[in-house]
């Protein structure tokens, strides 16, 4: 219960921790600050295109009815997994677009709501994560090497295993 | 391109299911899909903003170099060939610290400079290895606080956002560690 309480307090303490360091330091906290909200809005200013283009292809996704097939399809495959079979469009698109990830969870969370078994598995699996492809993709052809050799199923796996233990973790947690 | 091609199979798949399907209404929710974007961007800038704030007394206060010395060590075994390269190890340093401090304005910069720097070295087997575990690191999140997913939580009505932590840290630690297990047997029998 008391690290519930730690946790509850994590945006608090780490706020009043800035504070701290920024005296210690001499740091102009007011100017840093607002100097990094800044850039939080220049950011979302960047991703809302790409969410504007997202977010319509997975409702209509979700609308057609593709998505509950796919459950269908891997319901035992996921359940003897024990990973709830909701998550898997958020599993299939989460190495390939942030966006449709970030559209996928949101979906999930005001299905099932953001404090349900499911809501949670799906805040750890997106939270725990990264855009795999996007990455590979940056890192190598800025290095300009084409040949990307073993990167890619060591990246699948790794994903593989952050979705596997989202699930059995929240499960123990929250189950 | 690749985001072309994502975008375009997940239209197909969607457009041949509906009319197949006869489910015509559903093309509705691509207008309330767009009118959804917007409103959850707003839904999560203000704590996002917040969060960028916070993170950005953190770096002028030097936390992320501070990180970066201590990471040092690490890196040059995880990396034994390039790091002896001085810039390659403090750059792999820069790129991992502000991973986890969730910079990621900071850490692509400092990886595409450690990568472009390993690549110059040449077309050898180990280095091209330990491009790859570069790769493979900056894939698996490891991010101390998820800001982001934070957020998202809070905007969709969560009693308590950052209740996740615990759960995203044992989940990290896993896929940070299936991906360097795999690092490891991949290295000996790729050719």
């Amino acid at each position: 219960m008391a690290l519930n309480t730690l946790f509850t307090l994590t945006p608090a303490i780490l706020i009043c921790l800035a504070c701290v360091l920024s005296l210690c330091k001499g740091v102009d906290l007011y100017a840093a600050m607002t100097a990094g909200a800044a850039k939080g809005l220049r950011l979302m200013a960047d991703i809302l295109p790409a969410l504007i283009c997202l977010f319509p292809a997975i409702a209509f996704l979700r609308a057609s009815g593709v998505p509950e097939m796919l459950e269908n399809i891997l319901s035992p495959l996921f359940n003897a997994l024990g990973i709830p079979p909701e998550t898997s469009l958020l599993m299939l698109v989460r190495p390939l677009s942030g966006s449709a990830a970030m559209s996928a969870a949101n979906d999930i969370m005001t299905l099932y709501g953001a404090d349900s078994l499911i809501g949670r598995t799906a805040a750890v699996m997106l939270g725990s994560s990264e855009t795999t492809f996007y990455v590979i993709a940056v890192y190598f052809s800025a290095a300009n090497v084409k040949e990307s050799r073993w990167a890619i199923p060591a990246a699948l796996i790794a994903d593989l295993a952050c979705f596997l233990s989202s699930a059995w973790i929240c499960r123990l947690l929250w189950g | 391109m690749l985001f072309s091609y994502i975008i375009c199979i997940l239209y197909f798949s969607a457009f041949f299911a509906v009319v197949f399907s006869g489910n015509l209404s559903a093309s509705e929710a691509l207008m309330s899909g767009s009118k959804a974007a917007v409103d959850f961007c707003l839904g999560i800038t203000g704590s996002i903003c917040l969060w960028s704030a916070v993170t950005e007394v953190f770096e002028q206060c030097g936390l992320s170099q501070e990180l970066a010395r201590k990471l040092r060590p690490v890196i040059s075994r995880l990396l034994p060939v390039s790091s002896v390269d001085d810039e390659v190890c403090a750059a792999v340093s820069e790129n991992i610290g502000a991973n986890i401090m969730g910079l990621g304005n900071a850490a692509t910069p400092a990886g595409i400079r450690a990568a472009k720097r390993i690549a110059a070295f040449g077309r050898g087997r180990e280095i091209s290895d330990e491009l790859c575990l570069l790769v493979v690191l900056n894939t698996a999140s490891i991010q101390l606080i998820p800001t982001t997913t934070a957020a998202l939580r809070s905007s969709a009505g969560a009693s308590s956002p950052f209740d996740i932590l615990p759960a995203v840290w044992v989940s990290t630690v896993c896929s940070m560690a299936a991906g360097l297990l795999s690092a490891y047997f991949f290295k000996r029998i790729w050719h």
